[in-house]
């Protein structure tokens, strides 16, 4: 498939952008690691000290040698030591990345089972009050930063039910399903609220427009009752704006959601990018920026797949 | 015996408060089983909502039916009246009893369905079949409108099909529980001459083995005389004439349908072809205002992750023309023929491969303007800015041209606004206060503001009703005499192309076939594919005519890399017609 090779073809050039990009802007920003490590500590380094210790992390050399070790490193699946958190910087990821990603699934598959079936059914009902509530709701939710819904969730657990979501060491999916879905019910309500509000919106316009088809009055004129026109002829001809939309999101929630990760004591990859930014760690934000940019064009080639099986026109191998 | 459908006092109207301003308003008429009624009228005369009432699939694009009704006599002879029928009533009487095709056949098909699914569902819906039951009778029903290879084409998707096939889906699917009676609104208004022939023959022959009804809705009077039995002509909402066939055609008793008959351009096979040509006359200028020469327009076709590339399509393939001021040279040919990739082209829109073309000013620089060719396109709603002025869209040509809205620039724009019969105070308003015959006169007036040589007219009348367009088409001419402009027309509608033409060019796959002067390519067309568009021409005079059903194709227009089409062997007839020679290869039969 023509198609796919060039795409592939085309991934590592685009992450070796990514991380040029990363390189040089973390290296322009003032401050240095050995200093945002040791904190006030640093004071008290001997000059000795600290070019031993920059020695050790290899920042002494100049950039163009500093990338070029990494780059090997690469090859080898080698992201060097994270300063921060004193590890392999692969380790750091792969210990966040199982979080972020179910999270991210979670928040994806409650945006698509509100936000879509609101959407077809304010489309069907346009201009009616029904159809003004959801698109209120939609607006509300869109427009609604997700810390304060995550906050008025644990209000409203605290105080009308006397509980918390469970919070403290976070447990796998395969060690303890149930005390893993306590964990994060809530916060992928909290990202797929502002998710589905989205996806409602898109999908009510893409299914609005495609509603005054001329293949939906054909579908009337052969007889098809309503359930059959709106699912059958009309929404998989709305659903490619909502898959871009989707694609999009997701990609940006497997990149991780500081705020929400933060509000409920998560660990996921949104704080280790955070943590990176702030102490200086530049081995760790150069790899978890990697592999988030990873993650987002595997997702966006997923989606141009998707594409293809939506829609017997798009054909990937011609363009 | 009671008729099969009779509509009484059927009023229509729209928006919140339908009864306010209808746009039915009170039509009655009846068809009996087996009948063909046409419905003639303007866009705007409610025609279509005439029918989409039938069916009440104007329900779902906001009209109500105010007052009226609508009988049925449905299969088990019972009685029903469409306009209190429940949704789930219409539901079995719509594809299982009243078929509907539609104008356009390329958006009227869902494009994410096989041609197959769309064709099986009516199966599905109306006659409980499934699998492979199903899959046997959507086969049998594209075998009944003549698709060959049926078997194959179940499993294509609607962007795989030309219109005219996508036309013939339509029908298959509107006829697959053998409604009695099939409502065609506009089923060939969109598709090339040639193709709506065959359409038109299609339906005829369905119309003898089924012994169905049909209304038959158009704005092409010469189709009526084609099929119909009986002739409803609507104005404003209202049936203002109906009788018999022949009754309306030869007697017309209302203004109105005299005033249809009369604009509607007939084709008379060349003898209403211009007779002011200048080539003819004694004083003919050398110079033409435009020369041709050897145009070849390819788009490279490739393969491959490196796209190699593979071949080309050859879309216009070295045509030679010459036209001289105050000349109309008339390009026809059907979609795919390359005449509109030759208009663009010659307007530097699509890069030529090779040959030259050349626009000549024979008279000083100052009156002449540096940019000799300009174009009026087919869609007047398209192509002008919703959110220009009429003054800036006027002043546009002129500002890319490197001039100035200034005092002589103003001047001309009230000028041509006149010329072109709008009024003075147009120049503040803005497109969407015109009527499309308004609009095309402002993209006239916009063609016309640098004075060119040229003027490209693409298609430029065929968007308009008929009355229109007869208006329309007398300012062309007009406007021609008065500022010696060389016109080249591009056309598929020969009755229009005989009344502007003073040459015609026909294309055929990329390659003039013939050329020469209007009366006598019309008159006396001496390639076959000239006269097999010639012959599909539908006119008042050929009544109930029987067209042949002919399925050959186009043939494919991708040549291998290198190809080079032999020399051009032309076969004179006269001083000016010339037709090429036919290679007994040339015209492919397919299936």
């Amino acid at each position: 498939m023509g198609y796919l090779t060039r795409r592939l073809v085309t991934f590592p050039l685009v992450l070796i952008g990514v991380s040029i990009l990363v390189f040089v802007a973390i290296r322009l920003v003032p401050g240095d690691s050995i200093t945002a490590m040791l904190g006030t500590e640093a004071g008290l380094l001997t000059p000795q000290q600290r070019v031993a210790l920059t020695a050790y992390f290899g920042l002494d050399q100049n950039w163009l040698v500093q990338y070029w070790h990494w780059l090997l490193g690469l090859f080898r699946g080698d992201l060097g030591i994270s300063v921060a958190y004193g590890k392999p910087v692969l380790d750091v990821i792969l210990d966040r990345f199982p979080l972020t990603l179910e999270l991210a699934f979670l928040s994806m598959i409650i945006a698509l089972a509100v936000g879509l079936p609101a959407g077809v059914f304010a489309a069907t009902h346009n201009g009616r009050p029904s159809d003004l509530a959801v698109r209120i709701f939609a607006m509300i939710g869109q427009s609604t930063p997700s810390f304060v819904v995550g906050l008025l969730i644990i209000y409203v657990l605290s105080v009308g039910f006397g509980a918390l979501p469970t919070m403290g060491e976070f447990s796998p999916f395969w060690q303890d399903p149930l005390r893993n879905l306590s964990q994060l019910i809530f916060p992928a309500i909290t990202l797929g609220l502002a998710f589905a509000a989205s996806v409602t919106r898109i999908s009510r316009s893409a299914m609005l427009d495609v509603l005054s088809d001329d293949y939906v009055r054909t579908a009337r004129s052969k007889g098809a009752p309503a359930r059959s026109v709106i699912w059958r002829h009309a929404l998989p001809n709305a659903l490619i704006p909502v898959v871009t939309l989707s694609g999009m999101e997701f990609g940006y929630l497997l990149g991780g959601a500081v705020l929400v990760e933060k509000i409920y004591a998560l660990p996921g990859l949104g704080r280790v990018v955070l943590d990176a930014i702030l102490q200086r760690d530049y081995a760790l934000l150069q790899g978890s920026v990697l592999f988030i940019a990873f993650n987002f064009m595997v997702v966006n080639l997923l989606v141009d797949l998707a594409y293809s099986a939506l829609d017997p026109r798009i054909r990937l191998g011609e363009r | 015996m009671s008729p099969f459908l009779s509509v009484r006092d059927l009023r229509v109207g729209f928006g919140r408060d339908p009864e306010i301003n209808p746009v039915v308003r009170g039509v009655s008429f009846d068809v009996a089983a087996g009948e063909t009624l046409a419905i003639v009228g303007e866009s705007g005369s409610g025609k279509s909502v005439t029918v989409l009432s039938i069916n009440r699939l104007v329900d779902f694009g906001g009209g109500r039916i105010v007052s009226g009704s609508i009988k049925l006599t449905r299969a088990d002879n019972s009685i029903l009246d469409l306009t209190a029928a429940t949704e789930l009533q219409l539901t079995k009487v719509r594809g299982a009893e009243i078929g509907m095709i539609f104008q356009e056949p390329m958006t009227s098909l869902n494009p994410v369905l096989s041609i197959g699914s769309q064709i099986e569902e009516s199966f599905r819906l109306h006659r409980g079949l499934t699998g492979k039951q199903a899959h046997a009778a959507a086969k049998d029903a594209l075998d009944r409108v003549r698709i060959p290879d049926a078997l194959r084409r179940l499993n294509y998707y609607p962007n795989q099909l030309s219109g005219g096939m996508l036309q013939r889906v339509m029908i298959a699917t509107a006829l697959a529980c053998n409604s009695r009676l099939l409502i065609a609104d506009e089923p060939t208004t969109a598709l090339d001459v040639t193709v709506q022939a065959q359409i038109m023959a299609l339906l005829a022959e369905l119309k003898r083995e089924t012994g169905m009804s049909m209304i038959f809705i158009t704005h092409d009077i010469g189709l009526v005389a084609g099929i119909a039995d009986r002739v409803m002509v609507m104005q404003n909402g209202l049936a203002v004439e109906q009788g018999e066939l022949n009754q309306i055609l030869d007697r017309p008793q209302h203004p109105y349908t005299q005033h249809l008959l009369h604009a509607v351009p007939h084709f008379a096979s060349g003898q209403a072809a211009r007779t002011d040509g200048k080539r003819s006359s004694e004083a003919a200028p050398a110079v033409p205002a435009l020369r041709v020469d050897g145009l070849t327009v390819r788009f490279p076709v490739t393969s491959g992750i490196f796209r190699r590339p593979a071949g080309a399509v050859h879309a216009v393939e070295g045509v030679d023309f010459d036209l001289m001021p105050g000349e109309t040279l008339a390009i026809v040919g059907e979609s795919g023929s390359g005449k509109s990739t030759t208009a663009r082209a010659i307007l530097g829109l699509t890069k030529s491969t090779r040959g030259t073309f050349s626009a000549i000013t024979q008279e000083t620089s100052a009156r002449r303007s540096q940019r000799p060719v300009q174009m009026v396109f087919q869609n007047p709603y398209a192509s002008l800015n919703p959110r220009l002025s009429v003054e800036s869209i006027l002043a546009e040509p002129v500002i890319a041209a490197g001039g100035r809205l200034d005092g002589r620039t103003r001047e001309r724009m009230s000028m041509l606004i006149e010329r072109v019969g709008l009024p003075i105070n147009s120049l503040d308003r803005y497109p969407h206060e015109f009527s499309g015959g308004q609009r095309q006169r402002l993209c006239i007036a916009r063609a016309l503001m640098l004075n060119p040589a040229v003027v490209v007219l693409d298609e430029a009348v065929s968007a308009l009703d008929v009355s229109v367009q007869a208006k329309v088409l007398e300012l062309l001419v007009d406007l021609q005499r008065e500022f010696n402009l060389a016109y080249l027309f591009i056309s598929h509608d020969m009755a229009v192309v005989e009344r502007i033409a003073h040459r015609i060019a026909v294309m055929y796959a990329g390659q003039i076939v013939e050329i020469g002067r209007a009366a006598a390519v019309l008159a006396n067309p001496q390639h076959s594919y000239t006269q097999r568009l010639i012959a599909a021409v539908p006119t008042v005079s050929r009544r109930k005519e029987h067209f042949e059903l002919d399925t050959r194709q186009v043939p494919s227009l991708v040549r291998r890399l290198g190809f080079e089409p032999g020399p051009a062997d032309w076969t004179h007839f006269g001083a000016d017609h010339k037709a090429r020679a036919e290679a007994p290869t040339h015209l492919q039969t397919a299936g």
